[in-house]
């Protein structure tokens, strides 16, 4: 509910404005106006947020600050009595994290015949794959292609996503969505089947398929049940906190920690898939986010300590609508769906600012820029904001087209008393998404041996910036090829003794560098005891 | 200085200010959360939470990252509860009543109590959804329970023993593959793909000097 004077003023403001923008959008910014918004307003250009690595595979290269910190940290194992002769588990691909990209890599690995298990520090599904709302792109209309796709997020990404990574998304897009079709995922139809699809900031062609806003939690929850019809371990609440390697410097394995009870286990695998997701409860630069609990960054730190090369680990995507008020749900996602069906960015005047379908970067510098310098944005007690205008999305579609279409915004705004039908909402960017990662091949694999990497662990694929509905599919897409790939190597891996000396060795160079660590990694679970919930 | 409520956590009495979630009261209590904390924004399912408020006899069931503290309030998280889960092959089923009979066949034990639906934490109608199952008419039941969470609450309140996230599940994967029309454009795509008729357009884009592409994209057609 909106008390503020303030606030409700500028409401006023919004709803005299409204009839005159239907249909009325701002004219989309040049490259040139975007390059020199981003690099005055995107936190990524912001030089004191980042920090230089002084070991591993990608020494002299800069990351956020806290990556760097963790990168850099002690290991977990030395604290821990670990015999590596008392193997635990033993199978052959064994998948660490339970999102939508371990569970489609361990569903394809078992299709393949392997002994697949997931290991996962909370439950198969707590995960991003769950909260993403807005949709899955995949070029299956008559006017598009796995060209235009493929151009679309190569401009978005900056010209930098890797080729192969790239054409491998876009090409196999429809056969993503087809799969999950046939899982039984209820994408949103016409009555004659056909996918209701439509734009996501920054395409060029109407590629969005989506479940309501539910998307991802429609995606996720079916790629669960699939994989307990399977039978196939979840070995829940249990983080891995090392990677072990075999004495060829091979990869075999995971050290595992229980979560509850501190139980320290050996898996040995053949091959090893990190699908660990993002890192937005690292919270870069002080910005709420977007991501669930565990986005902690685990899997780059085991795969660095383990010699695997990050690719654009600096690139960070901050959301542009983070829920900013009430101070309950601060930084929670309004899915970008919310403006591909019509809502438009305002300032504190009712003007609309920014064109609602740039590429994120883009839309939320803009944002960032109309509260910092233009005195555009609206004070909510926690910062400054800028106004979402949900009526208009009625206006264009008539009365029902939110419930029907964004049914999960309506209900997390309205437990605070807001009616987003009849009310705009307070917005600000929200760390969302990781978009650089481990350094994958085409096959999924790491530069390290039988490491294999999927989901938004993985970096490259989405260049500099990733576009709405491209992370669901890279995770099934990528999931799925990791999947394939790895349990089909593990058919001839043979396992050597196995090892912990690559951890040593990296201890050892951080010594050699003059690098001190107060902290352990991977840090698996924020903190958040005596702070503020956000 | 900022306002205050006391909530009872299991019990035990902290203060904590009063524009918190439950899920925030508990860490701002000293909890270092494990169980009982996924998504911390209303998707996931992980923080389905019971609570009374003092002198009100009613019992009200949430989730802890959606709901603000009140004054008084007596908080027990629900992390986990045991639902029957049975395992099927997606490929084998057939979308009828003869697949909820032989999975699930508590449903048909329904009192009709409606405790299912009062305790829902997303506010579904949850009674109704079973109804649907039981009938066979998965698309209403697939419609009416899409925005369940699997907390798992309404099944900690059925005296019939039903695993409703379950029904509901099952119900949604049938009408999703079987009884929701094929998207034909979708198949053939997938066929042309296969066919490898995008691939020449796809290198022949790749191998354009970066200059050019960027000029395909700045000046790129888009759909209205």
């Amino acid at each position: 509910m909106y008390t503020s004077d303030a606030m409700l003023e500028s409401i006023k403001k919004v709803e005299a404005t409204r009839p005159s923008r239907v249909g009325v959008l701002p004219e989309r910014m040049t490259a040139d106006e975007k390059e020199a918004l981003l690099s005055q307003y995107h936190p990524d250009y912001k030089e004191d947020g980042f920090e230089v690595l002084q070991v591993g595979p990608n020494k002299g290269d800069k990351v956020p600050t806290e990556l760097a910190a963790l990168l850099q940290a002690n290991s977990r194992i030395p604290g821990l009595n670990v015999d590596l002769n008392k193997v635990d588990y033993d199978v052959d691909v064994l998948v660490i994290g339970g999102g939508g990209a371990g569970s489609s890599a361990a569903i394809e690995a078992h299709e393949n015949g392997a002994n697949v298990m997931i290991v996962t520090k909370l439950r198969i599904g707590d995960a991003n794959t769950m909260m993403a709302e807005g949709g899955i792109q995949a070029a299956d209309k008559e006017n598009d292609s796995p060209a235009i796709h493929y151009l679309d997020a190569l401009g978005g990404g900056h010209y930098a996503n890797v080729p192969e990574l790239l054409k491998k998304l876009v090409t196999e897009g429809p056969g993503a969505v087809k799969w999950l079709n046939e899982l039984g995922v209820m994408f949103d139809k016409a009555p004659d089947g056909t996918m209701i699809t439509t734009h996501g900031g920054g395409t060029s062609r109407k590629r969005m398929h989506a479940a309501k806003d539910y998307s991802g939690a429609e995606i996720m929850r079916t790629l669960r049940d699939e994989v307990l019809n399977r039978g196939i371990p979840v070995i829940d609440f249990t983080a891995a906190i090392e990677l072990i390697k075999d004495e060829e410097g091979k990869v075999a394995g995971a050290v595992l920690l229980n979560m509850e009870t501190h139980d320290v286990m050996v898996a040995r695998a053949k091959t090893v898939i990190i699908a660990t997701g993002g890192a937005g409860r690292l919270h870069y630069q002080g910005f709420p986010t977007s991501n669930h609990y565990g986005a902690t960054a685990d899997g780059l730190i085991l795969g660095y300590r383990a010699g695997a090369k990050l690719l654009y680990a600096d690139t960070l995507q901050y959301h542009p609508t983070g829920a900013a008020f009430p101070s309950q749900i601060l930084g929670a996602l309004v899915t970008e769906k919310v403006r591909s069906l019509g809502a438009q960015v305002l300032n504190k005047d009712g003007i609309a600012f920014v064109h609602p379908l740039e590429t994120r970067d883009v839309e939320a510098a803009a944002i960032i820029r109309e509260c910092q310098d233009r005195d555009g944005g609206i004070e909510t007690g926690e910062g400054l904001a800028v106004w979402l205008d949900t009526p208009l999305i009625e206006e264009i579609h008539g009365e029902g087209a939110i419930e029907k279409g964004i049914p999960a915004m309506l209900r997390m705004f309205s437990k605070y008393g807001i009616d987003i039908r009849k009310e705009p909402i307070l917005v600000y960017p929200t760390l969302h998404y990781q978009n650089g990662g481990l350094q994958i091949a085409a096959d999924g694999q790491t530069g390290v041996e039988n490491l294999y990497v999927a989901g938004e662990a993985v970096g490259g694929i989405h260049g500099r910036n990733r576009l709405m509905g491209n992370s669901l599919l890279d995770v099934i897409v990528f999931g799925r090829n990791a999947g394939q790939h790895a349990s089909e190597k593990a058919k001839s891996v043979k396992v050597g003794k196995l090892t912990l000396s690559h951890v040593e060795q990296f201890a050892e160079e951080m010594k050699q560098a003059g690098v001190e660590s107060s902290i352990v990694s991977p840090k698996l679970l924020p903190n958040y005891t005596h702070q503020k919930d956000i | 200085m900022e306002e205050m409520v006391n909530v009872f956590l299991f019990g035990k009495k902290y203060s904590v200010p009063s524009n918190l979630t439950i899920m925030g009261a508990m860490e701002y209590a000293g909890y270092q959360l494990i169980r009982g904390c996924g998504c911390r924004n209303g998707f996931c399912g992980a923080c389905a939470t019971i609570y009374r408020i003092k002198d009100d006899r009613e019992l009200y069931a949430c989730l802890a990252c959606q709901t603000t503290v009140q004054d008084n309030m007596y908080v027990a998280t629900l992390p986990y509860f045991p639902l029957v889960k049975e395992v099927y092959d997606i490929n084998k089923v057939s979308p009828n009543e003869q697949i909820m009979m032989q999975l699930y066949p508590e449903i048909y034990s329904c009192i009709g109590c409606n405790a299912c639906t009062k305790s829902c934490t997303q506010g579904l109608n949850v009674m109704q959804y079973i109804a649907y199952a039981q009938r066979g008419e998965f698309e209403k039941c697939a419609e009416e329970s899409f925005d369940c969470i699997m907390c798992g609450v309404c099944s900690s309140r059925c005296p019939a023993k039903i695993s409703h996230p379950q029904v509901a599940i099952l119900a949604r994967r049938l009408t999703g593959k079987y009884l929701m029309p094929e998207a034909k454009h979708l198949t053939n795509r997938v066929k042309e793909i296969e066919n490898g008729d995008f691939e020449q357009m796809l290198e022949d884009l790749m191998q354009k000097p970066i200059e050019e592409i960027k000029e395909l994209y700045n000046t790129r057609e888009i759909e209205k």
